[in-house]
């Protein structure tokens, strides 16, 4: 079993609830959530649907806030941060991998790469070089100016971690990443995180495939809304 | 979020990658960019047209009245129409009617303001040179009558105060009678003979701008008509040579007719004046002449009531611009509402991806900016060319002022922008999270 490193986390999620109010009720989607994710954790959450896992990628996604409780990312709480800090957050800290590989149809290959490049204002020369040594390193250095519709559904992926990968975030986020592929497109995504992981990035892939459980380090399931299962807080 | 903010978020590199972007999203939809931009074309076009066949118009009108001055009150003499005074008078043989000396004397000594006054006389007769003749009109004035009437003396010079006091048999003649009359000679110095009389040409006068323009109008069929082949002489001149009654023997009849002066060119000093001693003169003539057998042109009455209708005129315009305008305008808003809907997923996507809510605004700003400007480029396009095929083909008068397009173009920008910034909005205001989970 893995242990808790010592390191500071780079997430940390203090009492974080989330509720949603439908009419006269209050759904709690998530309770009482405290985690910590420390730098180079490869992490699974699973848990039925249902259980609070789409919310808790919202939330750690900063794409949402929590109702109650804080979330530190990077050491600085980002629980009650404006819309447009937040996006900035956003841009900086995390990188998005989604199941529908959510490319923008208009523009290629580097373009679709460079899209956090250009929100975090680097400059053209600078976001394109970045851009074509990422594309290559996902194995899409011929493809640099094809759309997204003249890709396989693997090829589209890799151009999404790359696309996650180009500011160099500090948590991958990914989405049931391999939802939509084939087996053979579905490991060789999963070996890239692999790689990602042995690289040091620190990723956290939300899912309802056991069979991720056991090819990652450690394991949050989460149930009803609260975690119910967390590798690191097993006793040896 | 204020508008500032969106200008300070696009900096150089950004809004270059905004525009390029922009770009290939209207690409992506080319035909649906190119109806919509149709609304702002058309509207920009029609402006730019009608402003330019309407100012064209009124600019010929306008030049014509100006010609004439616009401190002068013009007086005419006119043979009255319905002779019921006449009748009862003993039958005369000699016609006697129109302005008088009189009239003048009385002008100067009553009306303030009144500068100069120049009063013309005419006998219409044919003009010889040896075998060579052309029915024209010999008019007896003043000295000054150049000066007053913006008209250039482009050979030679006119008639002195001292030609006039001696009634020296000198003549000055208009740009197309001396073309007519001396085909191959240089007119000044040799003689036109009128009747028994012959004078000798001592200048070249232009053409009244009113007949040159008319003739313009209709090349080649002008120069037999009478209009314009006037022989300037002294006042005093004619009379000496002609007399006061005039005789007409012309198509078989015989007429006898006795005006003192046919036309008074009456200069007011002061511009504001104008109409207030117009009125007076107005006043003097009624008194003087029971019959109206005379005819008032103020043109700076004319110029004004002129002036008045192109405002109108350009009232009607403006209406009709901003209608078009408008329903430019809400065709783009339509459009890019639709646009924003469509794209709904791509702005959670770029949302998740760092995009501030500002970026969103920018971006869908320029989009629709870049549709009206389009349009409002190919709507001035179309707009120069259409009144220039109009003024090729028709040969109407067209003035395109460097204002229009201008203008035009830049209105089509700022409809682009008005109907631009509620979907722009909406679209920045959507939550990340629903946008990323739109189908």
């Amino acid at each position: 079993m893995s242990r808790r490193p010592d390191t500071d986390p780079v997430i940390e999620l203090r009492g974080v609830e989330k509720h949603y109010t439908m009419g006269e009720f209050t759904v709690k989607a998530l309770q009482k959530v405290n985690l910590k994710i420390y730098p180079g954790d490869y992490i699974s959450i699973l848990g039925p649907s249902g259980g609070g896992k789409s919310t808790m990628l919202n939330i750690l996604g900063c794409l949402d806030q929590p109702t109650i409780g804080e979330y530190f990312l990077s050491g600085s709480d980002v629980s009650q941060l404006s819309d447009n800090d937040l996006s900035k957050v956003r841009g900086k800290e995390l990188g998005f991998i989604f199941q529908s590989y959510n490319l923008i149809q208009q523009l290629t290959v580097v373009e679709n790469i460079e899209v956090p490049l250009y929100y975090q204002g680097v400059s053209e020369k600078e976001s394109r070089e970045i851009a074509v040594e990422l594309a290559t390193k996902v194995g899409l250095g011929t493809r640099l100016d094809h759309r997204p519709n003249e890709l396989s559904g693997g090829q589209q992926q890799r151009v999404a971690i790359a696309r996650a990968l180009s500011c160099d975030p500090a948590v991958i986020l990914a989405d049931e990443a391999t939802g939509n592929l084939d087996s053979k497109s579905g490991s060789d995504i999963l070996r890239i995180f692999d790689e990602l992981n042995a690289e040091g990035k620190t990723l956290i892939m939300i899912t309802h495939d056991e069979a991720m459980a056991e090819r990652t380090p450690r394991v949050i399931r989460l149930k009803d809304g609260e975690v119910a299962f967390d590798t690191y807080d097993q006793p040896d | 979020m204020k508008v500032i903010d969106i200008i300070n978020g696009a900096s150089l590199f950004r809004l270059k990658r905004a525009v390029i972007l922009g770009v290939k999203s209207l690409w992506m939809h080319k035909l649906r960019s190119m109806l919509t931009a149709m609304g702002i074309v058309f509207g920009v076009c029609s402006v730019i047209a009608m402003l330019a066949i309407g100012e064209g118009a009124s600019y010929e009108a306008q030049q014509q009245i100006k010609d004439l001055g616009s401190q002068n009150v013009i007086l005419e003499s006119v043979k009255p129409t319905n002779n019921t005074t006449a009748g009862e008078q003993e039958r005369s043989l000699i016609l006697e009617y129109g302005l008088t000396y009189h009239d003048i004397l009385q002008m100067q000594a009553t009306v303030p303001g009144v500068e100069v006054t120049v009063p013309s006389r005419e006998v219409k007769d044919f003009l010889w040179n040896r075998t060579n003749s052309v029915d024209g009109v010999v008019l007896g004035t003043v000295s000054w009558y150049p000066k007053m009437k913006n008209r250039d003396v482009l050979r030679g010079r006119f008639f002195t105060e001292l030609e006039m006091a001696s009634s020296a048999p000198v003549c000055v003649l208009t740009q197309s009678l001396a073309r007519q009359l001396f085909p191959l000679d240089e007119p000044v110095g040799l003689t036109v003979r009128m009747r028994t009389s012959y004078f000798r040409v001592i200048g070249v006068i232009e053409d009244d701008p009113a007949v040159a323009a008319a003739a313009e109008g209709m090349e080649g069929t002008s120069q037999s008509s009478g209009e314009g082949m006037e022989m300037m002489v002294p006042m005093s001149t004619l009379k000496d040579h002609f007399g006061d009654v005039l005789f007409k023997y012309r198509s078989g009849s015989f007429e006898a007719v006795k005006v003192e002066l046919h036309e008074v060119t009456v200069r007011i000093e002061d511009p504001d004046q104008v109409k207030p001693a117009a009125q007076a003169i107005q006043h003097i003539l009624e008194r003087n002449h029971k019959d109206v057998d005379y005819k008032m042109t103020v043109p700076l009455d004319l110029l004004q009531r002129a002036e008045r209708t192109k405002q109108i005129f350009n009232i009607v315009l403006g209406s009709i611009a901003a209608i078009s305008l408008l329903v430019g305008g809400i065709g783009i808003m339509n459009i890019m509402l639709a646009t924003v809907t469509e794209r709904t997923r791509e702005i959670g996507i770029r949302r998740a991806l760092g995009a501030k809510k500002k970026d969103i605004v920018t971006q869908f700003l320029i989009e629709t900016v870049m549709l009206s400007g389009a349009g409002g480029l190919l709507g001035v396009a179309l707009g120069i060319a259409i009144p220039v095929i109009i003024t090729h083909f028709a040969g109407m008068k067209t003035v395109i002022e460097f204002w229009a397009p201008a203008m035009a173009f830049s209105i089509s920008v700022m409809t682009g922008v008005l109907f631009g910034i509620y979907p722009a909005f909406r679209a920045a205001d959507m939550n990340p999270v629903e946008a990323l989970r739109h189908e």
